[in-house]
Order: structure tokens, then sequence, then C-alpha cells
């Protein structure tokens, strides 16, 4: 059996042994609700409200400006439907952009179905939304700018800071889904002036149905769910402990190593991409100097990334092609759309994404089967020759 | 070394026993699903179509059950090109044409198969009911019909090449559905019920003139009915939505029963007559594959199949120049279709078959 390389970082990420360490009690001995009278139940709340301290500490934010939810899907469509209905009187529209992740876009699309005023801006050809064309966007009617921290894709920063600095600047509440971002750059939500801010736990090391949403202090946001008082209730539901420890034992890691990893995973990554751009008729996409650290997508002519991604996964390498939310979609990714990529040539994609249990052995083994790969897929005779099209 | 088999597997009861037997035979089998176009929405009740993503679901279901694994395909764009788009071009141009037997040629056996080489395989298999034997005098491989006649699929398989047949498994040829069933219920597959699919699998509910006009753009003006002499009878709504042989739904009555006899895209006529200028004894077919022969040296007899549930008729195949046949039925034959497919049968083995283009007197 080949040694697996895993370059998928992107979809999710291996949980790190701190986050096991930690999250063990709480799937074993330490059961209790946090929302109990007795003993195990405050021992369980205190071990929830260390795990809060420790994230808000990371996004450098107050403990009660974290909610924790069920992944970044649940917080991006809270912000969503609840912002807007927080914002000034007048101000009744949602601004975002082409290349979200589909739980903002889905969501904005089901939210201006029911009536509400939604402008998505475009982007240029490495993916980036410009401070520029989000001016020529806000009004006074603008109650919602949602662009996120990095495009899962294509890796592409955006330039969060300036953004939200022009939202604040109308008035209007800026949120930053930072999914991809969390975990792998620094994000100190005061310096970026964002009012709210999405993360995920699997996506930096820790265990997969977790994740939060970062409220800035004074904003009153309507609660997506109904039920119980849990998170101030404003997010009832009985806490996932060992959720919420794991992923905060994991962000805490994250964020210690972080510039070191930030600098070696970003070395790889470039290597990666010298030598895969060394492959005739291949082309990067995403903003090639300000791009997650570990990402290096690219379109290749005249392949098929479905097929790319199955040899590659007999060679025991791991990759995706566009998001592992649009595989099994018959289209193609719509953030290469967006960026203007034609159709035929974003159907032949690749995500590489690196963590930092990626080596440069890793990246050897990555350019040793891919040249080949890319080749025998080219040299396949195109459809219709000789099947009676 | 066992032999590799990947199994085209749409979720339903023939795919999904296919893929067992191949297993119990000692094949090395994974499945795969196709993924041929986006139907996301609800399934409509009744429907009875394949490739839904409860389809993909149902065939992964069984996949886990055998042990094996299960791929999803995503062939849209073939799809769309050799198939949808082909299927709307086939009606602009005033023929009938058969998505299915398009399917199989572009995407089942062409796209498939290239797929299953890429990734090591030997052989694909599917659930159709048919047979593939090599025939020891000529060498050549022939395509059969499978052992229950009423479920033979060979009229949609009739443009397998050798090569194609080489490498492909039709491991239900020699069953008969019920036990089909039977072997699906005993195995425990929850489709043993499931109801076979048969509309055509992009257009669920049925209504393929509305899908021509509102997906494909295909806007078709009304315009003059005429008898075979020229002389207009009326007016129709538009080419695709009559069909040859068509009686009902022509808006305009008559003393007598009258049918549809031809269409006629470059007039936007719709020739209409009397039930027996529906007979026709010739037609010319076109884009002919040979199977249990290379190619035909001179006119030979078989039973010709114009349509899929119709019973062979006796018929002269002849070859034509330049590639193509020309059929003489024995017997008069109604409503021969330019678009769909002509198969030729010699007992049990498909001589060959191509795309009806014309019927004539």
């Amino acid at each position: 059996m080949t040694k697996w390389i895993y370059a998928d970082h992107a979809a999710t990420t291996p949980l790190s042994k701190a986050a096991l360490a930690a999250m063990g009690p709480y799937l074993t001995e330490e059961f209790g609700n946090p929302s109990a009278v007795s003993a195990p139940g405050r021992r369980a709340k205190r071990a929830l409200e260390e795990a809060r301290e420790t994230v808000a500490d990371a996004f450098g934010a107050e403990p009660r400006e974290i909610y924790f939810t069920s992944g970044g899907t649940e917080a991006d469509n809270w912000v969503l439907r609840s912002a807007p209905r927080a914002a000034g009187a007048g101000r009744d529209e949602i601004v975002t952009d082409t290349v979200e992740h589909h739980a903002v876009l889905r969501t904005a699309g089901e939210l201006r179905r029911a009536g509400r005023p939604v402008t998505v801006l475009g982007v240029d050809e490495f993916c980036r939304v410009t401070p520029e064309a989000l001016r020529c966007a806000l009004s006074a009617k603008t109650a919602l700018v949602s662009v996120m921290a990095a495009n899962n894709e294509v890796g592409t920063l955006m330039p969060v800071a300036e953004l939200a600095a022009a939202a604040r600047g109308s008035g209007a509440f800026f949120h930053t889904d930072a999914v991809q971002a969390a975990g792998h750059i620094p994000l100190d939500v005061k310096e970026l002036g964002v009012d709210f801010l999405s993360f995920s736990s699997h996506k930096f090391g820790g265990p997969k149905g977790m994740g939060g949403l970062y409220v800035r202090g004074g904003i009153e946001l309507e609660p997506l769910l109904f039920g119980g008082g849990q998170e101030r209730g404003l997010r009832p539901g009985t806490e996932n402990v060992a959720g919420a420890v794991g992923m905060a034992a994991a962000l805490r890691e994250s964020c210690r190593a972080m510039t070191e990893d930030m600098a070696r995973v970003s070395a790889l990554r470039d290597r990666l991409i010298r030598g895969v751009l060394r492959i005739p008729g291949s082309r990067l996409t995403g903003d090639p100097e300000n791009r997650l650290p570990g990402n290096a997508s690219f379109v290749f002519e005249g392949v098929e990334g479905e097929a790319l991604l199955l040899l590659l996964d007999q060679r025991g390498i791991c990759a995706s092609s566009g998001s592992a939310c649009s595989a099994g979609a018959a289209e193609p990714s719509h953030v290469l759309l967006a960026m203007g990529i034609a159709p035929e040539l974003a159907r032949g994609a690749l995500r590489l994404t690196l963590g930092a249990d990626n080596t440069g052995a890793d990246v050897d083994a990555i350019l040793g089967a891919l040249p080949g790969i890319v080749a025998r897929l080219r040299s396949v005779p195109a459809m219709g020759k000789g099947i009676g099209t | 070394m066992r032999k590799k088999v990947l199994v085209g597997m749409s979720g339903g009861v023939d795919s999904s026993v296919a893929a067992c037997l191949l297993l119990e035979q000692g094949y090395e089998v994974c499945g795969a699903t196709l993924h041929l176009y986006d139907n996301t929405g609800p399934p409509r009740p009744g429907a009875r179509t394949c490739c839904s993503l409860a389809d993909v679901e149902d065939a992964r279901a069984v996949a886990y059950r055998l042990g094996i694994e299960h791929y999803v395909f995503n062939f849209g764009p073939e799809f769309r090109r050799c198939v949808i788009e082909r299927f709307a071009r086939g009606y602009a141009e005033g023929t009938t044409p058969n998505p299915c037997i398009d399917c199989n040629r572009a995407v089942k056996f062409g796209k498939m198969l290239e797929r299953a080489e890429l990734l090591g395989m030997d052989f694909i298999a599917t659930g159709h009911y048919a047979r593939v034997e090599r025939d020891p005098a000529s060498g050549r491989l022939l395509l059969k019909k499978a052992k229950d006649a009423a479920k033979d699929q060979t009229y949609v398989l009739y443009m397998l090449t050798q090569e194609q047949l080489a490498h492909t498994l039709f491991p239900l040829g020699g069953l008969m559905k019920p036990e089909v069933r039977r072997i699906a219920a005993e195995r425990g597959f929850g489709n043993a019920k499931k109801p076979d699919s048969e509309d055509i699998c992009f257009v669920p509910d049925g209504d393929y003139a509305a899908f021509l006009e509102k997906d494909m753009g295909l806007r078709q003006k009304p315009g003059n009915f005429v008898d075979r002499r020229g002389n207009v009878l009326g007016t129709h709504r538009g080419l695709i939505h009559y069909t040859i042989g068509q009686r009902k739904g022509l808006g305009v009555t008559f003393g007598e029963p009258r049918y549809v006899l031809a269409k006629n895209a470059a007039e936007n006529t719709v020739v209409l007559g009397g039930s027996e200028e529906l007979l026709c004894t010739r037609c010319t077919v076109g884009d002919v594959n040979w199977i249990s022969v290379p190619a035909l040296g001179g006119p030979v007899e078989a039973g010709v199949k114009v349509r899929y549930s119709q019973r062979e008729s006796p018929a002269v195949v002849a070859p034509l120049e330049g590639g193509g046949a020309e059929i003489r039925f024995r017997q008069p034959q109604r409503a021969v279709t330019p678009g769909q497919a002509a198969v030729f049968y010699q007992g049990e083995n498909v001589l060959g078959g191509g795309t009806i283009l014309a019927g004539n007197g």
C-alpha cells in the first residue's frame, strides 16, 4: 500500500494530537451537560468557557463575543439571515461577491428570493474583490457586506481590513467568512475592524462538526435556532463540549506555530508551484502574491480534473478539483468562472493544499507523479473521434 | 491475477445484480455511477428515470453492501454535447432521435470505457440484457440476444464495435428478469422492487416538447399539414410535437383517420395520409455498424426491428454504395421513423444496425 500524501488540507485537516488529547476526557468520563447544576455539569461548563477564552484570544476578541456553532456553514447562515435585521433603519441590502462559499452564496440567494436586495460583486482575474468595487456598491441601504478572508479554491487573500473600513465608513456591518484563513494566517478582529467572523474547526486541526461566529460586542443578533438558553440564548442546543475543547486546543496550537508554519509551508508551496508550472499548458490560479500559505491551485489545458484526481488517488496522492462541496456537480467551479476562466479550462482544475504536516518529500512525490499523469490524460483521444458523434 | 471490471451502476436492480454476480464469479469489481445532468429537484411522482441523486445513493448503498469501491463520474459536458444537443438537433431536423442509443454510444460505452481503461480496468459491465460471445469460426465477437426475450436490449446496443465488445461484460444475458429480482431480494438489495427506468432520463416528466422549447431554445413555427400531393390540409403547431404514425392530437379533423406520414424540416410541413400510406416496404439506413460480419458483401436475409418494442420482421438487407444499407421488408411496415434505429438480426445474433434515414413506399 503506497504511503498516502495528503494535499487536500482545504477540504479538511487531520485532527491534531493536542486536540485529540484535550477531547479525550470529554468523550469519556467528563460527559456532563454544561447546563446541569451538579459537579460534572459544572466541570463541563468550565471546560467550555475555557475553550471559549482560548478561541477569543486567538482572534483578539472577548470571550463573550464568541459563539459556538456546528461549523462554518451554520455561522455563515446565521450572519446572513440575522445581521441585516440588526442594521440601522432603512438598511436592508446585502453586498457580497461571486466567489464566496456556497454557505454564503446560497443563503444570500435564498434571502433574495424572499425579497431581500442582494448585490453580488465580481472579482478580477486573481479572484480579488477590490475596495473600489465595494465602495461603488455601498449605499445608505447597505446593511451587511460579506467577503471571505481567503478563497477556498484558489487561495487568494482578500484585503479584509480595507473592505471592512469601507463598509464601516458607509455605516454597514462587515462579515468575513474566515473558514480557510483561521489558524493559518493571523486574524485579529480589532485590527481588521470586522463585525462578524466565521470559523470552522476541522480546517485547522480540530474535530468536524464544530465552528463558531465572532460577533462584535454591542451587536444584537437574532438567533437562527430556538430552544434552550445555551450561548446566552442565541444558539440553543446542548453544547458540544468535546468539540469546543478540541477546536480550542487545535487553534491554540496553530497560532503558536503560525509564524514558523507559514514560512515553512509557503516555501513548500512555492517549490510545488514552480515545479508544476514547468508542465506545458499549466496555469496558477489565484493571486500569485497574496495567497494562503498552503494553496497551490492550477488549471491544465486539455485535461479532465476528475480523471486527474482519480489517477493521483491511485498513486496515493489526495487532492481536489474545485472545492470538495462541489465535487459531484456537473458544473465547473463558480470561482474559476468568476475569474474569467473558460468552462473547458476550468474543467481541468487541480487544487493542492499543503499543511504543516507535509514535507519536502511529499512535494517531490507530487512533482514526480503529476507531469506523467497530465501527459497520459492528454494522450487520450478527444471525445468525438471514432465514436460516431 | 483477477480481472478487474468497472460496473456501471444506476441504482437499479439490474446493474446491482450485475455487480453482485461478477463478484461471485471472481472478478475484482468496482462500481461507478454516472452523473450526467443535474436532476437536483425533488423526484417527480411517477417519474421513472435513472441517474438522479437518489439513484446515486441507491447505487452507493449497494456498493457498500457488496464491499466494493464506488465512484461517481461527472460526464455532464459529454452527455450534453453527445446526447442532449444531438437530441435537439434531431428534432430540429425533423427526425425522431433515440437519445438512449446516443448515450450508449458516446457515454456508457464511450466515455465510461475510456475512464475504465484509464483506471486500469480490464472490462466494463452493465446490467443490460444481452450476450457477447466469440464466434469460433470467424473469431469475431458476436452480440447475441438475451435469454429473456421480453427484456432483450440488443436493439440499443447495435453500435458496439469489436473493440468495445472485447471489453464489455453483460452478466444478466443468461438470466430471466424474475430471477434477477429474486437474486436482488435474496442479497438484500433495497432496489428489488424498484420500477425499471423507462422515460428519457433528462426529461423526467415526459414532456419533451416543453423541454426542447424551454431548455434547448428550440422554437418551431407553425406550418402546414399537407397530403402527399402537397395540398394544404391545415396548420400544425411545430414539427417537434408530432411523431410518424401519430393519429391523435393533430388538432384537425377529417372524414377518416389521418396519420403523420413524414415531417419536412426544410419546408416546415407535416405530411398526413391514410393508414395504408403509413406502410412502407423499403427503408434506407445510415451510420451502419456491422457486428457479426466486418462488412456486407451482398444482400442477406435478416429479421429487422425498426423500433424497440417490435418483433423483428423478415427482410433483405443490402449494402449501399458509400456505406449504409437498404432494407426490403417482406411485409409492409407501419411508421418507419427517420432518426430511429434499424437493427438486423440473424437468429440470436445482431448482424448490425444503423439509423433510419428514410422509409420509401
